[in-house]
């Protein structure tokens, strides 16, 4: 074996650790922002609108936008998410402890099933889903749907939401 | 999926084809070792190639079949990672047999790899919660008690190379820290998550001005930190010489109530008093003493022990004590390797004392130079980000403790041994995970990894679709 060919292998082996190293990153890559071919080919059935877990722009959003005054995104300003959003979509947010709530708040004045917040026509709504302590818009406890706009505190237990765009 | 923490959760898919292509490659590396030991040793393909390559790439791929049918959403890169570092640990350890060290034994490692994989492929099977291990916080906190003290039985207990952390079992020889550290975990997770608040908001500031500079807690909330502090410095380190186990089970302490409570003042208190302890026992500790000269002087004549200073001075401190060779050699093999290395094979690592403990970073620094060592490195940074990434996707408080302790522990582990070997902080005696020579460290390593597996299962599953869309009844597991 000449020493040119030990060389010449220990480059090659040196070049496979190297490139397992990157594969093993564009792994997290596609787990972070997806992979844009396979989406394409096969778009994943996505029942709230941000199952991708990825912060990828949908291409065709299904809701009508470009509004001046839609709101986009359903901040969490107060309380143990503060901090958090989610993006709005065409499908209704089940605000509770529920694990199977949209937005699971970890709050221990929260109901499990506590609120929702749905679009009617271009509008938001929130609307209380009979919860123990109530969801608030300011001093007032909620009775029945009332349209929010952005902007616009919502607080259920030690949690407070706005809508924002 | 349905969750707040959405910019956090890791998506819904599977991607076992990602992780059977990557384990296929980490098998591929390991072959391709195998086969550069053989031609730049013996000019030869080695005749043992399918014998290692073959049992050890055909036990990675049955471990990746397991987990394709019990773990399939658990994430892709854990797995190839592991097998990578194990592969590369048993191709070091035959070359390290092929150069005449016969304590590597290559064999017992890949027997050994067999039995950590068996019990990975248990875990995953038989803990299908890790939270269900949140009901009895108190009882494993005893058995990573029991287990670490196990060593100072008279009659099971050994004593090896000064320290005392083995036992006989007399038809095997454990480790039992390395198990008690993952005990102490899940003692860790359960207990912050019960006292996260009391250890978090209770307590006074400490104000200069306007501004805080410490969040100090109040006294009695100090007994978890003064028992694990008491623990770690009297029984490990005075009556045991475990420094290694000593620093790794503080640091992970920390680490964790840091975790839970967001609050500095408890690293500062806690790194305060071990590193208080170590100065206030130094004189009197005689084997720290020795780790602390060989460290801070490891190039002296009178430290590293020339034969000159073995023939003529026989009050020398190496003539009295302890010397420095083995990290000095380390070091010479650190710089022998340079960028590019030896070669797989072509190196003189037989000379390093203990070359296939912990001081198998310094063979590989020297034969894979620092490209192939930042590969290593990079695994393992790889790993724990994973690790930390299951922490952030984890609904529970427990499970994120968990997650985030175990990852803290193999990534602070690994700083432990390449910190000693590299001399940035005094030798302890740890080994690198999955990849020294160790039946117990091989065991726990892959232990840990079970336990993330399952956890980025639970955590990357999508919810269960409810069966009604409104109503009371739900489905909660299924």
């Amino acid at each position: 074996m000449s020493d040119l060919t030990l060389m010449l292998i220990k480059i090659a082996y040196l070049a496979v650790l190297w490139l397992f190293v990157i594969f093993a990153v564009g792994v997290i890559r596609t787990d972070l922002i997806g992979s844009p071919a396979k989406s394409k080919r096969r778009p994943r059935p996505s029942p709230s609108g941000q199952d991708g877990g990825a912060p990828r722009r949908p291409a065709a959003p299904k809701a009508p936008r470009g509004r001046r005054n839609e709101p986009r995104t359903l901040v969490v300003t107060k309380g143990p998410l503060a901090g958090n959003s989610l993006p709005l979509g065409p499908h209704p947010i089940l605000i509770g402890r529920a694990n199977d709530a949209t937005l699971v708040i970890n709050d221990d004045y929260a109901s499990g099933r506590h609120a929702r917040i749905y679009s009617e026509n271009g509008r938001w709504f929130v609307e209380d889903l009979g919860s123990t302590n109530g969801t608030y818009m300011g001093q007032q406890r909620l009775t029945r749907p009332q349209p929010i706009s952005v902007g616009q505190p919502i607080r259920i237990g030690k949690t407070v939401l706005e809508l924002r765009k | 999926m349905s969750t707040a923490t959405n910019s956090q959760a890791l998506p819904p898919v599977k991607r076992r084809n990602a992780e059977l292509a990557m384990t296929l490659a980490a098998i591929g590396a390991t072959m391709f070792a195998l086969i550069e030991i053989g031609l730049t040793r013996n000019g030869q393909m080695p005749p043992q190639l399918f014998l290692y390559g073959g049992v050890f790439g055909g036990l990675a791929i049955l471990s990746h079949v397991f987990i394709r049918f019990f773990a399939p959403w658990s994430d892709p890169l854990l797995l190839p990672l592991a097998t990578l570092l194990n592969g590369l640990g048993i191709a070091m350890l035959w070359r390290l047999d092929q150069g005449g060290i016969d304590r590597a034994g290559p064999m017992s490692q890949l027997l050994l790899t067999a039995v950590s994989m068996a019990l990975f492929a248990a875990i995953i099977f038989f803990l299908k919660e890790p939270r269900t291990l949140q009901r009895y916080p108190y009882m494993i906190g005893l058995g990573a008690v029991v287990l670490l003290l196990m060593p100072l039985i008279p009659g099971i207990g050994m004593t090896v190379n000064g320290a005392r952390q083995w036992v006989n079992l007399g038809f095997t020889t454990l480790q039992p820290s390395e198990f008690a550290k993952i005990a102490l975990v899940i003692f860790l997770s359960g207990y912050m998550v019960s006292k996260r608040d009391v250890l978090s908001l209770a307590g006074k500031q400490i104000k200069a001005g306007r501004f805080t500079i410490l969040n100090l807690p109040r006294m009695r909330d100090m007994a978890p930190m003064a028992a694990m502090w008491g623990f770690c410095i009297i029984v490990l380190v005075i009556l045991m010489n475990d420094l290694g186990t000593s620093l790794l089970l503080f640091g992970t302490f920390l680490a964790m109530i840091y975790v839970a409570t967001h609050r500095s003042s408890w690293i500062v208190i806690g790194l305060t008093a071990f590193f208080g302890a170590c100065a206030v026992l130094y004189p009197f500790v005689s084997h720290f003493k020795v780790r602390m000269v060989t460290w801070l002087d490891a190039f002296s004549p009178e430290v590293y022990c020339t034969d000159d200073v073995i023939n003529n001075s026989p009050d020398a401190f190496c003539n009295v004590s302890g010397n420095s060779q083995q990290l000095v050699r380390g070091i010479f093999a650190l710089a022998e390797g340079g960028v590019t290395g030896s070669g797989f094979g072509g190196g003189d690592v037989g000379y390093i004392i203990e070359v296939q403990n912990d001081f198998i970073f310094a063979a590989f620094a020297e034969e894979l130079g620092l490209t192939g060592i930042m590969v290593m490195l990079l695994a393992l940074v790889l790993m724990v980000e994973r690790g930390m990434r299951i922490a952030l996707a984890s609904k529970e408080l427990f499970i994120k403790m968990f997650a985030s302790g175990i990852s803290f522990l193999i990534g602070f582990q690994t700083f432990v041994v390449i910190g000693g070997v590299t001399r940035v902080i005094p030798m302890t005696g740890a080994t690198i995970p999955f990849v020294a020579k160790g039946g117990s460290a091989l065991l726990s390593s892959w232990i840990m990894l079970a336990l993330l597996m399952r956890m980025s299962n639970n955590a990357r599953k999508p919810a269960p679709q409810a069966i009604q869309d409104e109503g009371a009844t739900q489905v909660i597991q299924r």
